[in-house]
């Protein structure tokens, strides 16, 4: 399909999702998320797949872990307090190493929040749902368009690695329409030989599981694990660096920030302030070496967020506290304006002499 | 335009319903005294008409809307003011009914008044460049579950194709046999087709009952 067409963030996550080969979607209503589960609602029975409202967040990250041990793509999605109540299930898919897609459409909290736009589930994608040493790829669309290259991207990082990827959206670019192309080319196909799919009588059963009692054998699947983890960081950090090239300031955003950061730079470049930015894709792994580098030669950081300030203890350990960082926020389903963005840039100008 | 008291925009969520309904009333206060705008959107709590609040009211359209939105609640409801649309015979309406079959349930506590008074038009508002209404079969499917969970059968359709703010002539003019391919199969006319107000003029004398509209209702900047 080269034509675009006309899609909300939310349909074109599920679209991207259908494309990327997931047959299987399981999930639970929640603003500003469920045009997702709405639309496979329709999609899935047109293609033989199944779409299945669960009982509850609970039971639908276990019908994951459950399709995903047999071998084939599997998503759900949820809004933040929906990702916390699936916070178990995510940590057992990282103890079985399973591969899995899992969407979050933030929304401001905590407790029940709000439904407007956020970005405070920061923390909870990049170190804090679910206990145990395990890490997941955490993805960070910015436009529709975006949507649907990272959820293609995103299943295929699942499988490759098998890891959990998480798409870390929020309320605005999930309910936001944008012409998107369609076009993603070919599924790469990966083999899965722990894949549960019946012995026929042929070979040792597959057993997925998460469950080692002796702790030599639990070190070891977890100094293992983190071996690939760091073949991640070292091949898979994506982001876009925004007229970087002779900026005085570095503005860190991502998502619905990064949109905002980008008028307020055009805008301070006008009054011949010299802003960049650099945009995280991946927020795990994190653009740490070209923040780094950016570091060398920036007076300082802006760190644009809809959150309190979480983003920014990742740009200060990127940048080893070389340089000041300012944090730029508005908090429960506020969003930053390109004014708030300018001020914190004045300031900047100020204190990074 | 030939209207009626009161005029109903349904459609597949996305279709551009809200913005048409919009600039109906607008169109509809150039002619008449009291004009209402109603937004009986509770399935998308985001980007409806209350968003273009401003533009409505400094026109001296009434607007009527749930809070759902803007309030503490998390079940949406509709106000009680709602009923006026139907109560009061000297009111111009348009009703913005939510989108697809779950916004148009909504819609089913007025049309014992609607079919009652019979000075009603349900319109269709259909946008070929929406990937589940890309072809006129799917279109029609989507219509007709709007009109089982409303139990109201529209009356016209609205063509709508568009991709936004990207949207050029062409991009309508290719649509023009999907329009009339969604009318042969629906048996419904097209009442108009709806093109923003700066490639309008490129489709004057092209196509039939051009709408020029005014796009009040976004996605996000840039």
């Amino acid at each position: 399909m080269s034509e675009k067409v006309l899609m909300k963030g939310n349909e074109a996550i599920a679209e991207a999702a259908i494309m990327a080969g997931c047959r299987h979607y399981f999930g639970y209503p929640i603003t500003p998320q469920t045009e997702i589960a709405a639309y496979m609602s329709k999609r899935m029975p047109q293609i033989d797949g199944v779409f299945l409202q669960a009982e509850s967040e609970i039971a639908a990250i276990n019908m994951v872990i459950g399709v995903s041990s047999t071998g084939k793509h599997v998503m759900t999605s949820s809004s933040s307090p929906g990702i916390s109540l699936k916070s178990e299930g995510l940590s057992y898919l990282a103890g079985c190493d399973l591969p899995a897609f899992v969407v979050n459409v933030q929304r401001g909290g905590p407790g029940l929040g709000g439904i407007q736009p956020s970005q405070s589930d920061y923390w909870q994608a990049t170190r804090a749902s679910g206990h145990g040493d395990f890490r997941r790829i955490v993805l960070a669309p910015d436009s529709v368009q975006e949507m649907v290259s990272l959820t293609f991207k995103g299943f295929d990082l699942a499988d490759k690695y098998r890891m959990t990827t998480l798409l870390l959206a929020d309320g605005t670019i999930g309910q936001m329409m944008e012409p998107v192309s369609l076009d993603m080319g070919e599924v790469t196909k990966y083999e899965k030989p722990w894949a549960v799919t019946g012995t026929k009588g042929i070979r040792k059963p597959n057993i997925v599981n998460s469950l080692f009692l002796q702790p030599e054998v639990l070190e070891k699947y977890n100094i293992e694990r983190y071996e690939r983890y760091k073949t991640v960081e070292e091949n898979e950090v994506m982001y876009e660096e925004y007229m970087m090239d002779d900026a005085e300031f570095c503005i860190v955003a991502f998502g619905i920030a990064a949109r905002v950061a980008k008028n307020a730079i055009k805008q301070a470049r006008e009054k011949g302030i010299k802003a960049g930015m650099i945009r995280p894709i991946t927020l795990w792994p994190f653009p740490k070496a070209a923040l780094a580098k950016a570091a060398e030669k920036v007076r300082a950081f802006i760190s644009v967020e809809l959150s309190m300030g979480q983003m920014i203890d990742d740009v200060e350990l990127s940048i080893r506290c070389k340089k000041p960082v300012i944090l730029c926020s508005r908090v429960g389903g506020m969003i930053p304006t390109p004014e708030n963005v300018l001020a914190a840039l004045d300031e900047a100008g100020k204190i990074g002499g | 335009m030939i209207y009626k008291r009161v005029t109903l925009f349904a459609g597949h969520y996305g279709s551009g319903k809200t913005n048409i309904a919009v600039n109906y009333a607008l169109m509809l206060k150039k002619r008449e005294d009291d004009v209402a705008i109603a937004d009986l959107d509770i399935v998308n709590p985001y980007f409806r008409t209350k968003d273009s609040m401003d533009v409505i009211e400094k026109a001296g359209i009434r607007l009527i809307s749930s809070d759902y939105a803007g309030s503490n609640v998390d079940i949406p409801a509709l106000p009680s003011e709602a009923y006026s649309l139907v109560q009061n015979k000297r009111l111009h309406a348009v009703i913005d009914v939510g989108g697809d079959d779950r916004g148009a349930t909504a819609l089913g506590r007025y049309v014992p008044y609607l079919l009652d008074e019979n000075n009603y038009e349900m319109l269709f508002v259909i946008n070929r460049f929406r990937p589940l209404t890309a072809d006129a079969e799917s279109t029609v499917r989507i219509m007709k579950e709007i009109e089982s969970a409303c139990k109201m059968r529209f009356t016209s359709l609205v063509h709508n194709s568009n991709l936004g703010a990207e949207t050029t002539a062409e991009d309508i003019f290719s649509s023009v046999s999907y329009a009339e391919n969604v009318s042969r199969l629906s048996g419904l006319p097209v009442k108009m087709t709806a093109a923003r107000e700066d490639i309008a003029g490129e489709l004057t004398g092209r196509i039939e009952n051009i709408f020029p509209i005014r796009l009040h209702i976004y996605g996000f900047m840039n």
